[in-house]
């Protein structure tokens, strides 16, 4: 029983020592870069690796998301009350609110986060950092700001992307059943708009870049010990920024909806 | 000069160094010796700041180190050029591009110059046109020194070498000690070298620094190295039978 407890202790510790740390490492990661000009090539760099290369799965899924989504609503439709340009209104709103921003953030936080934290950890662990601090470079400084700012900047347009695609393939899935016309569907898409939603999904969708870049960031950062160590990291990665993100969208919705 | 004052590192309940106290000389060829696993790269390290100490101080040319901050640190780290024991280059960058870095980073010059350093430093070590191959195209040894190739690039004036010539042929070891007895003569460098290999020892070993269980054991030259009656030295130094027949041969011939 005791032994239960320290355990608990031990692990509780352990947590508060780690966000401790993140912070810390936070403080670090925003401290001037030594030189704007090897910033910048940095960034561009990070926005292709992570912003644009992410462009192929987010369609894929955004697409196939909308048309599930636009045919769920329409097979629960049963009561005749209900005009059929609820199908479009019900596939714009969840698509916006939730769907896009959430979704296609806990998918990529499997794909970057993954990545970002295998990228730093071996870097960790073949000293690739230490030679950076022995060269004066802050390494946190240079391997998590172009990061996190690349993301922080891209997933925006990730989610203007995945709203319209989810859109469309709503409306492919609607029209190629036959549930619905063009007409009715894209009435229904302009039926009680409230533009501040969009601006409600895209702080969502910066939250979450933020929340994946940095938690992966800083697994990998303090990976210790061999290449074992660097795919548990990952893993934890994505663990960790998925739990995250969850908390953090439902604190956002509380927050901006309520 | 480098000095170091009773430094203790401990991981965990593990201690791995005890009340280490030395001194490096500039314009020498500094080794630390010992067998394996017995805290030499701890200790290096800790010099640089990688490994914080316990405690102890360590002074580069009379500055305290070890009780600066992160950004005063910064300077000196600027001044230093580290050889890792694993090459530690950077994997997402070509040959050219790794020695190019901490110049780009740190120093004024221009692109034209910086391009003229970098043949020079991959001509130094024997290294000439290979400048756009990925780290993962180079055999141990090549890695090596591109790795020597970037830690002298900035010219720095202490210089760390972590076992710079394990994993080479007889040859190019040779070429790699001359390098480095060379520059630091020439440039005034105060050079820390960690090795192994006697071959390097007789060659280059300015002031020796014998590393066992974790204390500095005995210090010296070359000379005296290979005259000393301590019993764990004469283990380290003639552990190959080619040294233990160098020994006899001169046992014999007095
Ligand atoms: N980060 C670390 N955490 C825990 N123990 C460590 C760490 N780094 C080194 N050690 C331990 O410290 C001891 C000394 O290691 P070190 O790497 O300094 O040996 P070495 O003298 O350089 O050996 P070699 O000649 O094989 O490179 C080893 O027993 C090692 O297990
Ligand atoms: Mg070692």
């Amino acid at each position: 029983m005791e032994l239960k407890i320290r355990t608990i202790l031990a692990i509780r510790m352990k947590i508060i020592t780690n966000i401790g740390l993140y912070f810390q490492m936070l403080w670090v990661v925003f401290s001037k870069p030594e030189k704007s000009k090897v910033f910048r090539v940095r960034l561009f760099d990070e926005i292709q690796q992570i912003g644009i290369n992410s462009l192929p799965i987010v369609a894929l899924l955004s697409t196939f998301m909308g048309g599930v989504i636009a045919l769920q609503t329409a097979s629960n439709m049963d009561s005749p009350l209900l005009p059929a340009y609820t199908i479009g209104y019900i596939t714009r709103s969840s698509t916006i609110l939730e769907f896009s921003p959430t979704i296609i953030s806990l998918i990529l936080a499997g794909k970057i986060g993954s990545n970002i934290a295998s990228e730093i950890g071996t870097m960790r662990v073949t000293e690739q950092i230490d030679a950076l601090e022995i060269m004066g470079v802050n390494s946190l400084s240079f391997l998590v700001l172009p990061k996190i700012m690349g993301a922080v900047f891209f997933f925006p347009v990730l989610l203007i992307f995945s709203i319209g695609l989810s859109l469309v393939g709503g409306w492919i899935a609607v029209t190629s059943t036959g549930l619905a016309s063009t007409e009715t569907y894209v009435f229904g898409l302009r039926t009680f708009f409230v533009l501040s939603n969009i601006g409600y999904a895209v702080v969502k969708s910066v939250v979450f870049a933020f929340v994946i870049v940095s938690v992966s960031s800083f697994n990998g950062y303090y990976t210790s010990g061999g290449a074992l160590d660097v795919g548990k990291s990952s893993t934890q990665a994505v663990v960790n920024s998925s739990i995250v993100i969850l908390i953090c969208n439902f604190f956002l919705t509380q927050m901006i909806l309520l | 000069m480098i000095e170091i004052k009773n430094l203790n590192k401990s991981f965990g309940d593990r201690q791995i160094l005890f009340d280490i106290n030395a001194q490096f000389e500039s314009g020498k060829v500094n080794l630390i010796i010992g067998q394996s696993g017995q805290g030499k790269s701890v200790l290096t390290k800790c010099i640089v700041g990688l490994n914080e100490p316990d405690t102890g101080e360590v002074l580069f040319d009379g500055r305290n180190f070890t009780q600066m901050e992160r950004v005063e640190r910064k300077d000196i780290r600027q001044e230093i050029g580290m050889l890792f024991q694993g090459s530690a280059l950077f994997d997402f960058m070509n040959v050219e591009d790794n020695i190019r870095f901490p110049l780009t980073m740190f120093s004024k010059m221009s692109k034209k110059e910086i391009q003229k350093r970098v043949d020079f430093c991959l001509d130094r070590v024997n290294l000439n046109n290979r400048n756009k191959l990925m780290p993962s195209e180079l055999s141990g040894g090549m890695k090596k020194r591109v790795a020597i190739a970037r830690a002298i690039a900035t010219t720095p004036k202490y210089l760390f070498c972590d076992e710079p010539n394990s994993g080479l042929d007889p040859q190019t070891s040779i070429v790699i000690d001359n390098l480095i007895r060379e520059i630091t003569y020439e440039l005034n460098i105060t050079t820390i070298v960690i090795t192994h290999d006697m071959n390097s020892v007789i060659e280059i070993g300015d002031t020796i620094l014998f590393i066992h269980q974790g204390k500095n054991w005995w210090t010296g030259g070359k000379a005296e190295i290979l005259k000393t009656t301590n019993p764990e030295i004469l283990d380290f130094v003639y552990a190959s039978s080619f040294m233990k027949e160098i020994k006899e041969n001169m046992q014999s011939s007095k």
